[in-house]
């Protein structure tokens, strides 16, 4: 009881912290500084058309790859986790299987639903979207393969061949964008093209479309960590 | 038009309270960990309405896509550890 | 008005989310309210950049690049929270395979068993 009283206290405090936050808060009329920087010179220094991709990619490219390196090392400690309690294969439960639908559903919807995914990345340059959201949709579709068939085992080495391709290129990029252009992960070493275009906006494209492979491998690699723990 | 929007942004946030509460609160986990997933989802639908569209599709195939799934993994390889 | 009350809706999904992680004892409840939490840190932090009656920070046909800047709301806070809810996902599975774990060793998911660190 007295542990709920003090649950509550304290949430009565930060509550009240809230409070003041809220009635003191009013929108601004105007962009801020950065924010203005940005609206003004996307369009002619990065040439791409969503703002959010250009900060992502290439105002703050830095922070993203020290995101994809967490994100890794997140997928890397629940391996290291879970290696113990991997099923040793053999002594595996006979599941019910999954039924017709879902197989003949999953071998028609796995094409169209990795084909979605990698549109998503192509084009995250030119509407919303992008690496993060399109690594995500290719995930799922290899959640569809592992509901489909429970006792399917991926193939890690593959996976791992994949994430550890596309975090060198990143980095190879980032270091020809240092030597080429002006500096670490600029994206005019490939020419800025034609505004709105599917080949604009330099590097974007391809720097976008290696983080979504990274991160469609590391949250693959999760999913079949978890699903593959052995039932206790 | 803007009352609207208003209308749809208050009916939202009264769903996403209703469903928090239902997942700290609800009887079983599997229903918890549904209503955390709507959670996610109706606020994709209210980041669209903050003209966030790049943060709806994240929050919607992240965090109501594969974290509800990522729970349901790890609820079904407990069994027995629900009810503590 | 829209910004102020989806602020609103954030900060109390953070208290419920908090509520629920001080008040429950099973470990899974405990992840649950934190994915909830998470939520309404994001839901905050996208509502701070939203202005009335601006539109999404991407350039079309209705938003040339020329006006820009009087039309369109702050994508910083957007491309913020793209990273916080990918960072949160990772970590939510961190949480739940340490979570298995614990269970692996006492065969429970109530927090009160795991005496090993108590004072």
């Amino acid at each position: 009881m007295i542990k709920r009283a003090a649950a509550l206290l304290l949430l009565t405090i930060i509550g009240g912290i809230f409070f003041t936050l809220l009635t003191g808060y009013s929108a601004d009329e105007n962009l801020n500084l950065t924010a203005q920087y940005y609206a003004e010179n996307t369009a002619k220094d990065i040439g791409a058309a969503n703002i959010v991709t250009a900060i992502i990619v290439t105002y703050r490219g830095l922070d993203t790859l020290g995101e994809v390196t967490v994100l890794f090392l997140a997928a890397a400690i629940v391996g290291l986790v879970l290696a113990r309690s991997r099923g040793a294969g053999a002594a595996q439960t006979v599941k019910a299987p999954v039924g017709e639908l879902l197989t003949t559903g999953s071998h028609s919807l796995l094409p169209l639903i990795l084909l979605l995914g990698i549109y998503i990345f192509v084009n995250g340059h030119l509407t919303p979207g992008g690496g993060f959201q399109g690594g995500a949709v290719v995930a799922s579709a290899m959640l569809l393969l592992l509901l489909a068939n429970p006792v399917k085992r991926f193939n890690h080495r593959l996976i791992s061949i994949i994430e550890s391709f596309s975090g060198f290129s990143y980095v190879v990029i980032g270091v020809l964008g240092l030597l080429l252009a002006g500096g670490f992960l600029d994206n005019r070493i490939l020419p800025i093209g034609e505004f709105g275009q599917l080949f604009s906006a330099g590097a974007i494209p391809l720097i976008y479309s290696l983080i979504g492979l990274k991160v469609g491998a590391e949250f693959s690699s999760i999913l079949s960590n978890l699903s593959e723990a052995e039932e206790l | 038009m803007s009352a609207l929007i208003l209308a749809m942004v208050v009916l939202l946030a009264v769903v996403l309270i209703g469903a928090a509460l239902v997942a700290i609160k609800g009887k079983s986990l599997p229903i918890a960990i549904l209503s955390a997933g709507l959670v996610s989802l109706i606020a994709s639908v209210l980041f669209l309405v903050l003209a966030a569209p790049d943060v709806a599709m994240t929050e919607a195939a992240i965090g109501s896509g594969l974290t509800t799934f990522l729970f349901f993994f790890v609820l079904s390889r407990v069994r027995g550890g629900e009810n503590d | 008005m829209i910004a102020q009350l989806a602020m609103a809706t954030g900060f109390a999904l953070i208290l419920i989310g908090f509520y629920g992680a001080l008040t429950n004892r099973n470990i899974l409840r405990m992840i649950v309210a934190f994915s909830v939490a998470n939520t309404g840190v994001h839901l905050v932090l996208v509502a701070v950049g939203y202005m009335n009656g601006r539109t999404a920070p991407i350039l079309d046909s209705a938003v040339s690049a020329t006006e820009a800047v009087t039309r369109i709301i702050d994508p910083v806070p957007q491309a913020l929270v793209l990273t916080a809810i990918v960072i949160g996902m990772g970590v939510t599975a961190l949480m739940l395979a340490f979570a298995y774990k614990l269970y692996e060793k006492k065969r429970s998911l109530d927090i009160g068993k795991f005496t090993e660190l108590r004072w």
